[in-house]
């Protein structure tokens, strides 16, 4: 008890610090490691509502007969997800200078996540300049599940319960942290001057080429292209989409605001809040331009685009979500827009059945988000960029494909055509969403 | 009661006229109706929609059916009503057909015929 009163005696005193530029620049005592933490824990609550968001987004935008089994693959990726990042992929993702392949494959490997003691005291903590290593992984865990939430939309419908989670497993426990170990854990990506603030790259461009790879080998859904023609099969609750893309709106602060990393100084509490409004800015600009763009199109404003138009305007601002001017982020998350409304459409005349569209929106606009640093960043070169991208996409590609393809090998990753045409909710589950309603 | 005669009569309407339809009849004293939401086509046939940049066709669109029982005398202004009621001179206002009613029964009370209406 009064070691927690202390502690908000030193965050109350740090606010009078913060505040009054002519002092130091760091809050004393131990406030950088307090609110530091703080940031962590804070961020990582709203990113880990984002698995809320990508659950409803799904769940409006499948049909009505896979509901149910929708909610069950995103209640049981995100726990499964901590169960592999806590047996493997924390320390495979943070070596922190232990490697076994230099900068390429990490030393620590394979160990389980450890926290520090109960009630530490200040010399006892890990890094007592920078935060918790619970709070750190409970943040980094959250990117973790994040990931492996963008596969699951992508192959809905068709998909069987068990060899996702199967996928799910290795995603989180060896594929995502094994890359942004290349990145985040100080590897050779970090060393050649990649610069990816939140994961434009790491974590979406992952998901999305995660989830390229298994539609890839999974294929369509029964009857979606017929005759040389795209067949719509339109989602079942537009008001869960769109409460689902809100949620993932807010979660996104903590996701690109948590990624500063930092919380101890004027600097960084100022960099904080231009990451905060760019953020929002960018998932304005890529909504504003999918209903303008669907209008001129179409003829007609597409809600699902819209929405997916706001989400890929957030992944383009996530690379880099500081150095932007607002209006530029508004730009920048305005391709995105862009990207989502013509990828779409793309991706169907090449019979890529994107059930929620989450290969436009993490996969190309986490690309373009990546090569958009170099716009706004005098330390990133586009070449260098492009060199990350292409590395960690060939590798998510090809670890994600044989995985894919070994699972299937073995048990067959697609439900039959009788139970793809009953539903999965009454053929895996036999359970439906709203038991109540006749169809 | 037997030699009474009365009529069954079913609309297809416009959804969006269900609520003149009723007020109508209503003023008519036409005692109970029964709606349902339906779906089909006649020669407005379906629609066509986008959904994702995909064009598609939708083959049945939704009505409102409405269902009423009447004695023959009221019939003629029963229809009449109706159709000046849900028309709105464009195609897809939808269809009244008319029939012969053999016999009613409120299951309450037994009564038959137009007594049961």
């Amino acid at each position: 008890m009064s070691n927690k009163l202390s502690k908000l005696l030193i965050v109350a005193s740090a606010a009078v610090f913060v505040s009054s530029p002519a002092l130091a620049q760091e809050v004393p005592g131990h406030g950088v490691f307090i609110l530091n933490s703080l940031l962590f824990l804070i961020g990582g609550f709203l990113v880990m509502f984002m698995a809320c968001g990508f659950c409803m987004l799904e769940a409006g935008l499948v049909r009505a007969k896979n509901t149910t089994m929708q909610l069950t693959k995103n209640v049981a990726l995100f726990s499964l997800a901590a169960v592999g990042y806590y047996l493997i992929g924390y320390n495979l993702m943070y070596p922190l200078d232990t490697w076994a392949i230099d900068k390429v494959f990490s030393g620590v490997f394979p160990a389980v996540a450890v926290m520090e003691a109960v009630g530490v005291t200040p010399d006892k903590v890990d890094d007592l300049s920078y935060a918790a290593t619970g709070s750190d992984f409970f943040f980094q865990l959250m990117f973790c599940a994040a990931t492996a939430s963008i596969v699951s939309g992508v192959l809905a419908e068709r998909i069987k319960l068990w060899p996702f989670l199967a996928f799910t497993f290795m995603l989180t426990a060896v594929i995502y942290p094994l890359q942004a170990s290349w990145k985040w854990g100080g590897g050779f990506l970090d060393a050649m001057g990649f610069l990816d603030f939140a994961g434009s790259t790491v974590v979406h461009s992952v998901g999305g080429w995660a989830a390229l790879a298994g539609v890839l080998i999974l294929g369509p859904r029964i009857g979606k292209y017929k005759d040389g023609r795209v067949v719509p099969m339109p989602g079942a609750n537009l008001p869960l989409a769109t409460l689902g893309t809100f949620i993932l709106w807010l979660g996104w602060f903590g996701f690109n605001g948590g990624s500063q990393l930092a919380m101890g100084t004027v600097g960084d509490v100022a960099d904080i809040s231009r990451i905060f409004a760019n953020t929002n800015a960018a998932a304005a600009g890529g909504a504003l331009v999918a209903l303008a763009l669907t209008q001129v199109v179409y003829g007609k404003v597409d809600l699902t685009m819209v929405l997916n138009g706001a989400l890929a305007g957030l992944v383009s601002i996530t690379a880099e979500p500081l150095t932007p001017t607002l209006g530029v982020a508004t730009l920048i998350g305005g391709v995105g827009g862009v990207i989502v409304v013509f990828a779409v459409p793309l991706l169907d005349k090449l019979k890529i059945d994107d059930v929620v569209g989450a290969i436009p929106v993490h996969l190309f606009a986490g690309i373009w988000g990546t090569l958009a640093v170099a716009f706004t960043n005098a330390d990133a070169s586009f070449g260098t960029q492009i060199i990350g991208i292409a590395i960690v996409g060939a590798f998510t590609l090809v670890a994600s494909g044989v995985v894919w393809f070994v699972i299937n090998s073995i048990v067959g990753i697609r439900v039959s055509e009788e139970d793809e045409l009953a539903g999965l909710d009454s053929a895996e589950l036999g359970m439906d969403s709203y038991p109540e309603f006749s169809r | 009661m037997k030699g009474l005669k009365m009529k069954y009569i079913i609309a297809i309407i416009q959804p969006g006229k269900l609520d003149d339809v009723h007020s109508t009849l209503l003023e008519l004293g036409v005692s109970g109706l029964t709606v349902t939401e339906v779906q089909g086509y006649g020669r407005q046939k379906g629609k066509s929609e986008i959904y994702r940049g995909a064009e598609y066709v939708v083959n049945f669109l939704p009505k409102i059916k409405v269902e009423v029982a009447v004695p023959s005398k009221l019939a003629p202004k029963v229809v009449d009503a109706i159709k000046t009621s849900s028309s709105s001179g464009k195609i897809g206002d939808g269809k009244i057909f008319t029939f012969d009613l053999a016999d009613a029964l409120r299951i309450r009370t037994g009564e038959t015929g137009q007594a049961a209406l």
